[in-house]
């Protein structure tokens, strides 16, 4: 028998080992599973974690793929924090794309230094717009957000595929569902040359610090803080949920909506049907794997990119089906949470009357 | 008159999953848990489902099959949520992240294969009367299933001991505790419950919608069947009107280029998501009714003081 015994206060230990024991604990089942499926499990191993990253272009593309997912959860884990479910990521992640990509589009022969630019703000303003829906639904008539930004998910990914197969079709194109590609004066220069590494990855790396700084210098940080250590305590003070609610959506979404212009403005370079392997739904797991921190954050966003190279790298030399980059992230992100508890409570085995005789 | 009777079939094939996965929900959700889970559990039914069919041979095998596959997945969500006490949202996430996963690992070596549907009902004689015939009496016996599920739901909460339990626990457990009901233990059933039943309307996708297996094939329905235990306010009747509601607007895409109605099929497929969106605005936006009706203790975890 399990019991759970409350911790006065929470283990200052168990907040950074709970992650790494997840992984560990995610490694064995996963050489278990290899095994199974009739792979030597230190080999696939060895596959899917070192072989990605064993070179520097390997190390370039683990940046370029950590890009968009560091970026998007650092928006998710400030609404986490408010308790504030945005799980549509993937769907501003695609408005933002539209957005800016369409005045790429428009702008198609354009040489103007201006365009990026302005592209930028345009993917930010797509996904923060898709974020405010359902801002706007739970706070002026108390839909749940959860359900909400995962439909208009599918909506957005089917108004992209709409667009694509139709008005924004590519006239020179041979009829592939693709628009024309961006001009080069819409795409993200590269800021090491040889790799894909584009601007969006220096960005990225500017985004964690504000996100840091916001959380911990400014007093939305501080109530985002608060409210979700002690929400009855925010409500005492007066905390205004519903501009918490706001904030949240509109700053995670605006910033999938520019995680997803960096992809179309980036590694593709044009509008496709498909733009992101899911990365807005493993951000989720980057927030948790960062403990919703802008720093754990940075971390949990190259791990998770490496379970896409190491998933990818298995399907060519090992014949492994793509999807057990899924079952991994699914798996860890079991662990965590199950690791979690040990941070607010210690585990003992045995019942209480079994204590009582020992003691 | 003559697309009546196919419309109205597809119609209710396409209800049938929604009505299973929404049935189990409730269930759960009445003890007070939130299982946000029911996308994975319905593609980890399904694969289960599928897979033992094919190479069995035998659908009753594969029903059986995806039934104890969404028992064990929800009993991962049980363990971490109701033992753990971990937060229900996120480990409901996690069960759909992992459950898309497994299905499509497992599925991989599935893919392309080719099954018989399930065989529907034919009373010789009654299965061939005109409209109702095929209607009422031609449809395979999940279909029937689901609408004796739900009429059971209704009548566990309403007419039984159990039912009203399993109530107070979902809107009072500290209450259920002293009195000296087990809240885990009934969280525990409350919740593969609604595993079995997703884990059913799973294998009603890969074996009769489209007997086939694809990744990702439920495409939503799971998120859909969540919203429909919101829109009926936590009540079986309005569930089964809701679901065949939705069934019918997922199929309009279908029908709408034979009506001759030239819509960007992009646009006919986001209906019944967009139609989720403004049913649960219409509904949420009564306060009052919502707490009227949703459990008290839902998404709270509860740790026993012994």
């Amino acid at each position: 028998m399990i019991r759970l015994e409350p911790r006065r206060s929470h283990s200052q230990a168990m907040v950074y080992l709970s992650p790494v024991l997840a992984i560990v604990m995610t490694l064995v089942v996963g050489g278990v599973i290899f095994a199974f499926m009739g792979k030597n499990p230190l080999e696939a191993l060895y596959t899917f974690f070192i072989l990605p990253i064993s070179n520097s272009y390997g190390v370039s593309e683990l940046l370029v793929k950590a890009t968009p997912l560091v970026i998007i959860a650092i928006g998710l884990a400030m609404g986490f924090r408010a308790n504030v479910w945005n799980i549509g990521a993937e769907g501003q992640l695609t408005m933002g794309a539209i957005f800016g990509g369409g005045l790429a589009l428009y702008f198609y022969d354009s040489q103007s230094v201006f365009l990026l630019p302005a592209m930028l703000v345009f993917g930010a303003i797509g996904g923060a717009f898709w974020g405010a829906i359902p801002a706007l639904l739970r706070t002026r008539f108390n839909a749940n957000e959860i359900l909400t930004s995962l439909m208009l998910t599918y909506v957005a990914t089917l108004f992209l595929s709409y667009l694509v197969h139709g008005p924004w079709r590519n006239p020179e194109g041979f009829n592939f569902p693709e628009s024309r590609p961006f001009p080069d004066a819409g795409l993200l220069p590269i800021i090491y040359d040889g790799t894909r590494v584009h601007l969006g990855t220096a960005i990225a790396v500017l985004v964690v610090i504000a996100g840091w700084l916001l959380l911990s210098k400014s007093l939305i940080g501080f109530q985002l803080r608060v409210v979700g250590k002690a929400p009855q305590a925010a409500r005492h003070v007066g905390f205004r949920q519903k501009r918490m609610i706001w904030f949240t959506l509109l700053l995670g979404g605006g910033l999938s909506g520019l995680a997803g212009l960096f992809e179309v403005a980036g590694p593709i370079g044009q509008l496709q049907p498909s733009i992101s392997p899911g990365y807005g739904f493993t951000a989720i797991i980057v927030a948790f794997l960062g403990r919703l921190h802008p720093v754990g954050i940075l971390f949990g966003g190259l791990i998770m990119a490496l379970t896409y190279l190491g998933g990818e790298l298995a399907q060519i030399t090992l014949g492994l089906p793509n999807a057990v980059t899924g079952l991994f992230q699914g798996i860890l992100l079991f662990f965590l949470l199950a690791c979690d508890v040990l941070t607010k409570y210690r585990i003992r085995f045995g019942s209480i009357a079994a204590k009582g005789r020992t003691a | 008159m003559d697309w009546i009777v196919p419309f109205t079939l597809t119609v209710i094939t396409a209800s049938t999953p929604l009505l299973l996965a929404a049935s189990g929900e409730l269930i759960t959700e009445k003890s007070g848990v939130l299982n946000l889970g029911v996308e994975g559990m319905m593609l980890v039914g399904a694969i289960a489902g599928f897979a033992v069919t094919a190479t069995t041979g035998s659908a009753i095998l594969g029903i059986f099959a995806s039934v104890v596959a969404g028992v064990l997945i929800s009993l991962i969500f049980a363990f971490l949520t109701l033992t753990l006490m971990a937060n229900q949202v996120a480990t409901g996430l996690a069960l759909t992240i992992f459950g898309v996963g497994f299905s499509a690992l497992v599925g991989s070596g599935f893919v392309g294969f080719a099954i018989d549907p399930l065989p529907s009902l034919s009373i010789p004689g009654i299965s061939q009367i005109p409209v109702i015939g095929p209607i009422l009496f031609g449809q395979d016996f999940l279909v029937y299933f689901s609408l004796l599920v739900v009429f059971g739901v209704g009548y566990f909460l309403t007419k039984t001991r159990a039912g009203l339990i399993l109530k107070a626990v979902g809107d009072s457990h500290h209450s259920a505790n002293a009195i000296g009901y087990s809240v885990i233990k009934i969280r525990y059933l409350a919740t593969m419950f609604g595993g079995a039943m997703a884990g059913l309307a799973g294998a009603y996708l890969s074996l009769s919608y489209t007997p086939m297996w694809a990744e990702n094939m439920t495409a939503g329905r799971g998120w859909i069947a969540l919203a429909l235990v919101v829109f009926a306010t936590w009540r079986p009747g309005r569930l089964l009107a809701g679901a065949y509601m939705f069934g019918l607007i997922s199929v309009m895409q279908l029908h709408a280029q034979g009506a001759g109605i030239h819509v960007p099929s992009q646009f006919m497929s986001m209906l019944p998501y967009l139609a989720t969106v403004i049913v649960l605005v219409i509904i949420s936006s009564d306060r009052a009714k919502i707490r009227l009706n949703a459990p008290a203790c839902i998404g709270q975890a509860f740790r026993p003081a012994h």
